[in-house]
C-alpha cells in the first residue's frame, strides 16, 4: 500500500470523548426529575432538533472566527434575513405548500431553503467587504460596527416587511407528529433534523476530504503559515463568511418555520443562544459546536419543562460551568 | 537556474522599533548561506522581511532578478520560497500526511519524492496518519522541513532548525540539509548552533543591531578563533 | 476642573461647548420650563453618568461589556422595589439605592474575576449572554420585579410632583424640580469622580493594560486588580445612574431599565462622543438625547411628505419608529470615519 494512499481513512486523531458525552451526562442527570419515559423521549428528541438548528446557525459563526479572528455580532441579521426571504417564497407558492403532496410540499421547502441560502451568502458577501474588511484586527472595531450592521438590516428588514411578525407555517405534510407509544415527535422537527444533519454531514466531508477543508483547518490554527504556503487565505476567508452566512439563512427558514413566526427580532435573539454554543463549543471548531448545539438544546428543553422561568439561566449556568472546566470549550482549536 | 537573493537597504519597522536599519547583503544561488548573530540581532525579522510577512519600509528584496519585496506573504511563496520558521509552525490538528498534502500545491505528492524524504526522516512514515500536535520536538521539525521540501523550491528560508533538538537529531538534521543542497537550492540559514553552520554553511553573514556586519565565506571564519570570538561574543566551542 | 482632573479640556470650541452644555443642565428648570424639556435634561444627565462610567470600561480600559445595562438596572430596580416595598421614605430609598449598587458591584467583581479565565472576545459574548438571561429573568419574576408591566412605587413627599416648597420670581420650587436637582447633583459628583479616576494613576494604568498588555505586565501591573476595579467602578457608576433614573420616573420596567437598546445607546454614544474622553461621553449624551427627542419629529414630518407625495419606500424608512435604522448608519459612519468622535473632530480643528 502507498503511503501516499490518498483514500487514507480519517487521521487517528485522538478525539478526547469526555467533552461529546456531556449531553448524554445533561439528559442522564435530567431523566429522574422528569419521570415518566414518554416525556423524556419527547423533550429529548425535541432538543435534538433544536440542537441541529442552532448547530446550522452557529457553526458558520465559529469557523469565521476561528480563520480570521472575524467576530459578527451581525451574524443575527443573517438569521431574521433568511426567515424573510422564506416568506417570499412561501407566500406566492402558498398552494404548494397547502397541497397534500409529499413532492410538491418538498419543492417549496426546498426553494425557499436554497433562496434563503443565495440571498444570505450574497448578502454575506457585500457584509463582509463592506464592513468588516476596512476593520480587519481591530477586535473592539469589528464588534461596533458589525453591532450596527446588524441594527441597520434589522431596521431595514421592519421597514420593508412591516413591524408586526409574519405568520409562516411547515407545508401540509409536515404537520403532526409520529408517534411511538406514548412518546411523540413532530413531522416537522424531524424534518429539520434530517436537514441539520445533512449540514452537519456536509461540513464534516468538506472539512476532512477537500482540499479547501484542508486549508480551512489550517487556517484556524495558524492563518500565518498557511499564507506562507502560498494559499490566498484571505479569499478562502471570503469563502467561509458567506458559507457561514448561507448556513444562518438556512437555520432562519428551519427556525422560522418551527415557531410559526417571521420576525426580525428573532435573529438578535438567538444570537445569545448561538453565542453560548460556539463558547461552550470552543471558538473554531466544529465537533465542539455541533456538541454544545445539542447540549444547549437538550437543556432548554429539559429545563423548560422542569423549571420554565430558569431555561435561559440554566444555559447561561452550563456555559459558566463548562467554562470553569474547560475555559477554552469543549473542544478548543490548538493554537489559540 | 539557480538564483541569488539579494537585499538592499532593507529597513522594517515593527510599530515602534526600528528592527532592520539598512540590511545589504546577498545569497549566492545555489549555496547554503548562514545568518548568524546574537539573539535580537534582527535574524529572523530579516527572514520574516524576506517571506513577506512584515513589510519592509524600506529598501529592496530580489530573488534572481525578480523584485520580491513588499508582496504579500502568499505571493512570495508563489515564486518559490519555503519557509521553517522558528517555531515550527506544525498544523497540530492535522495528521503529518496532511501537513505534507498542504504544502504540496501542485498537486498530489510525489511518490519517489516522499521515499527520499522518508530516507533521512523515517519517523514521518511512521506516523504518517498521526495527528502532526502529537508528535516530539524533533519530529515536528522533521515536519517542517519536510514540508518546505516536498516540491522543489528555488530559495528555503530556515530559522534555527536545530533549536532544542537532542544531538542525535541535530546530525540527522545536518545530513538531511546536505542533501537538500545536492539539489542546487538557494538556502539563507539562521543557526546559533556553530557546528551546524559550520559543517553546513557555503558562507556567512553576520547580522549585529540589524545590520550586517560581517560577510565572507564560511571557510574563512571557521579558521579564525578571534573573528569567531569577535563577531559571534563566544568561542564556537560554547555553542555545541 | 483642573483641580480635580489635571486634564481641564483642551481647546476653546470643546471648552465653549460644555460649559454650554453644563449650564444648561444646571438652569435647566429655568430655562426651559415644560415638563418634556426637563425631562430631555434629566435624561442628559443620567445618560452621561452612564455613558462616563462606560467609557471608563471600553474607552480606557479597552474592555467591550454588554452588561452595563444589567448593572444600570439593578441600580434602579433595587431603589424601586425598596420604595416599593418599604413605603416612600428617605431611609428606604438610601437603603434601596446602597443596595443596588452593593449588588451590582459584587456582580461586577464575580464578571470581572471570571473574565481572566477566558479571552476578551469571550467576555463580551458573556457579558451579552448574561445581561439577556439578566433581562428575562427580571421579566419572568414578576411577583418580586413586576414582569413585563413593571413596578410603580412613590418617592418621598419632598420630591413629588405635587410638593411646593417656595414660589420665587415666578418659578414654582416643586418636588419635580428637587428631584431633578437631586439626579443634576448626584450626577455631576459621580461625573467628576469618575474623572478623576480616569486621570489618576490607576487610569494611566489602565490605559497602558489597553495598548499592551504583555508589557504592563512585564512592568509588574496587576492586570487582573486593574481590570477587575475598573469592572467594579464602572458598574457602581452604572447602578448609581439606574437609582437616580429610578427616582426621577417613579417608575421601573424592563423596558426602561434593562432593555438593550438602552446598551446600543450608550454604545452610540460613547463611540460618536469620542472613546476615552469622558468629555466626549458627556457631549454625546446631550446631543443623542436632544436628537432623539427632537429630530425622531423631524424624520416624522418627513416621512408623512414623502407619504403624501406616494414616494415608494421612502415612508417606511424615514418613520420616525426607523429612528434606529439612521443612529445605526450614523453609529457605523463614526465608526470609520470619526474613531475619535466629536472630542477628536473638536480638538483636530483647533490644531
Amino acid at each position: 500500500m502507498s503511503a501516499i494512499d490518498v483514500g487514507a481513512a480519517l487521521p487517528r486523531a485522538k478525539i478526547e470523548i469526555l467533552p461529546a458525552l456531556t449531553p448524554l451526562i445533561v439528559a442522564a442527570i435530567a431523566a429522574p426529575f422528569i419521570g415518566s419515559w414518554s416525556t423524556f423521549a419527547t423533550l429529548t428528541l425535541a432538543g435534538l432538533a433544536m440542537g441541529m438548528m442552532i448547530f446550522t446557525m452557529a457553526s458558520g459563526l465559529t469557523l469565521a472566527f476561528g480563520m480570521m479572528d472575524v467576530l459578527n455580532f451581525g451574524h443575527g441579521a443573517f438569521i431574521s434575513l433568511g426567515a424573510y426571504v422564506a416568506t417570499l417564497v412561501f407566500l406566492p407558492l402558498a398552494a404548494w405548500a397547502q397541497a397534500d403532496s409529499l413532492m410538491l410540499n418538498f419543492a417549496v421547502f426546498g426553494l425557499a431553503l436554497i433562496a434563503a441560502v443565495v440571498v444570505t451568502g450574497a448578502f454575506g458577501f457585500v457584509f463582509e467587504r463592506v464592513l468588516i474588511v476596512p476593520v480587519y484586527g481591530q477586535h473592539l472595531k469589528q464588534i461596533l460596527v458589525t453591532l450596527g450592521g446588524s441594527i441597520v438590516v434589522e431596521q431595514l428588514l421592519y421597514a420593508l416587511f412591516g413591524p408586526e411578525q409574519i405568520p409562516i407555517s411547515p407545508p401540509a405534510s409536515f404537520n403532526g407528529s409520529f408517534v411511538f407509544g406514548e412518546a411523540a415527535i413532530e413531522k416537522y422537527r424531524v424534518v429539520a433534523m434530517g436537514v441539520g444533519l445533512a449540514v452537519f454531514v456536509a461540513q464534516i466531508v468538506v472539512l476532512n476530504r477537500t482540499r479547501i477543508g484542508l486549508l480551512i483547518r489550517a487556517g484556524v490554527e495558524n492563518r500565518e503559515m498557511v499564507e506562507a504556503l502560498g494559499y490566498r487565505i484571505d479569499r478562502l476567508f471570503v469563502g467561509v463568511f458567506m458559507a457561514g452566512s448561507a448556513l444562518a439563512g438556512l437555520g432562519g427558514v428551519l427556525w422560522a418555520l418551527y415557531r410559526g413566526q417571521v420576525h426580525a427580532s428573532m435573529g438578535g435573539e438567538l444570537l445569545v443562544l448561538v453565542f453560548i454554543v460556539i463558547i461552550i463549543g470552543g471558538l473554531g471548531s466544529v465537533g465542539g459546536c455541533f456538541t454544545g448545539a445539542i447540549l444547549v438544546a437538550l437543556i432548554a428543553n429539559y429545563a423548560g419543562f422542569l423549571a420554565p422561568k430558569l431555561a435561559l439561566v440554566s444555559n447561561i449556568l452550563a456555559m459558566v460551568v463548562v467554562l470553569l472546566w474547560r475555559p477554552r470549550g469543549l473542544y478548543p482549536v490548538s493554537g489559540r | 537556474m539557480s538564483e541569488s537573493l539579494t537585499l538592499q537597504g532593507v529597513h522594517t519597522h515593527i510599530g515602534r522599533y526600528h528592527i532592520l536599519q539598512g540590511v545589504d547583503f546577498d545569497a549566492p544561488g545555489g549555496h547554503t548561506t548562514m545568518l548568524l548573530g546574537r539573539n535580537g540581532a534582527g535574524k529572523t525579522t530579516c527572514l520574516r522581511t524576506i517571506m513577506g510577512l512584515w513589510k519592509a519600509s524600506r529598501g529592496a528584496i530580489r530573488l534572481g532578478s525578480a523584485p520580491i519585496a513588499n508582496l504579500p506573504a502568499s505571493a512570495v511563496a508563489r515564486s518559490g520560497v519555503a519557509y521553517v520558521p522558528e517555531t515550527m509552525a506544525v498544523f497540530s490538528d492535522l495528521s503529518v500526511r496532511e501537513n505534507l498534502l498542504l504544502a504540496a500545491r501542485e498537486g498530489p505528492l510525489d511518490e519517489a519524492r516522499l521515499q527520499w524524504i522518508f530516507g533521512f526522516f523515517p519517523a514521518l512514515k511512521k506516523f504518517w496518519l498521526s495527528r502532526a500536535g502529537s508528535l516530539s520536538g524533533g519530529q515536528k521539525q522533521m515536519v517542517s522541513i519536510a514540508r518546505a521540501i516536498v516540491e522543489p523550491h528555488r530559495l528555503l528560508l530556515i530559522d534555527e532548525p536545530t533549536k532544542g533538538l537532542a544531538p542525535a537529531i541535530v546530525s540527522g538534521l545536518i545530513d538531511c540539509l546536505k542533501e537538500i543542497k545536492r539539489g542546487g537550492v538557494t538556502i539563507l540559514l539562521v543557526e546559533q548552533n556553530f557546528r551546524v553552520a559550520r559543517e553546513v554553511g557555503d558562507f556567512v553573514r553576520v547580522m549585529d543591531n540589524g545590520r550586517i556586519v560581517y560577510a565572507g565565506a564560511m571557510a574563512e571564519l571557521a579558521e579564525d578563533p578571534q573573528l569567531q570570538a569577535r563577531l559571534l561574543g563566544l568561542s564556537l566551542d560554547s555553542h555545541q | 476642573m483642573r483641580l480635580l482632573s489635571g486634564e481641564a479640556p483642551r481647546g476653546g470650541a470643546l471648552r465653549a461647548l460644555l460649559i454650554l452644555v453644563f449650564a444648561a443642565l444646571m438652569l435647566a428648570p429655568f430655562l426651559f420650563p415644560g415638563a418634556k424639556a426637563l425631562n430631555v435634561a434629566e435624561k442628559i444627565c443620567v445618560m452621561a453618568l452612564l455613558a462616563a462610567s462606560y467609557d471608563l470600561l471600553l474607552g480606557y480600559a479597552g474592555i467591550v461589556s454588554f452588561a452595563h445595562v444589567m448593572f444600570f438596572g439593578i441600580g434602579s430596580y433595587g431603589v424601586a422595589l425598596a420604595l416599593y416595598g418599604l413605603g416612600p421614605g428617605w431611609g428606604a430609598m438610601a437603603l434601596g439605592a446602597a443596595g443596588g449598587l452593593a449588588f451590582a458591584t459584587l456582580l461586577a467583581l464575580a464578571v470581572g474575576l471570571f473574565s481572566l479565565r477566558v479571552q476578551a472576545i469571550f467576555f463580551a459574548m458573556v457579558t451579552l449572554a448574561v445581561a439577556y438571561a439578566f433581562n428575562v429573568l427580571a421579566s419572568q419574576l414578576s411577583n418580586i420585579t413586576g414582569g413585563e408591566d413593571g413596578r410603580s412605587f412613590q418617592v418621598p413627599d419632598a420630591l413629588k410632583p405635587g410638593f411646593k416648597l417656595a414660589e420665587i420670581g415666578g418659578f414654582s420650587i416643586n418636588g419635580r424640580m428637587l428631584s431633578y436637582y437631586l439626579v443634576f447633583v448626584f450626577c455631576v459628583v459621580l461625573f467628576l469622580a469618575v474623572l478623576r479616576v480616569v486621570n489618576s494613576p490607576f487610569g494611566r494604568v489602565l490605559q497602558a493594560i489597553r495598548e499592551n498588555p504583555l508589557r504592563a505586565e512585564a512592568l509588574g501591573y496587576r492586570i487582573v486588580f486593574h481590570r477587575t476595579l475598573a469592572t467594579c467602578l464602572s458598574a457602581a457608576g452604572a447602578a448609581a445612574a439606574g437609582a437616580l433614573n429610578a427616582v426621577w420616573l417613579r417608575y421601573v420596567g424592563p423596558d426602561t431599565a434593562l432593555s438593550f437598546s438602552i446598551q446600543i445607546d450608550v454604545l452610540v454614544i460613547v463611540v460618536i462622543g469620542g472613546m476615552g474622553s469622558l468629555y466626549g461621553a458627556l457631549l454625546g449624551a446631550a446631543l443623542f438625547v436632544i436628537a432623539e427627542n427632537y429630530l425622531q419629529a423631524l424624520i416624522g414630518a418627513l416621512s408623512k411628505g414623502a407619504a403624501n407625495l406616494h414616494l415608494p419606500v421612502l415612508p417606511s424608512l424615514l418613520h420616525p419608529d426607523r429612528w434606529l435604522l439612521w443612529l445605526g448608519v450614523m453609529f457605523i459612519l463614526a465608526i470609520y470615519f470619526a474613531p475619535t468622535g466629536i472630542v477628536g473632530k473638536l480638538r483636530k480643528a483647533e490644531d
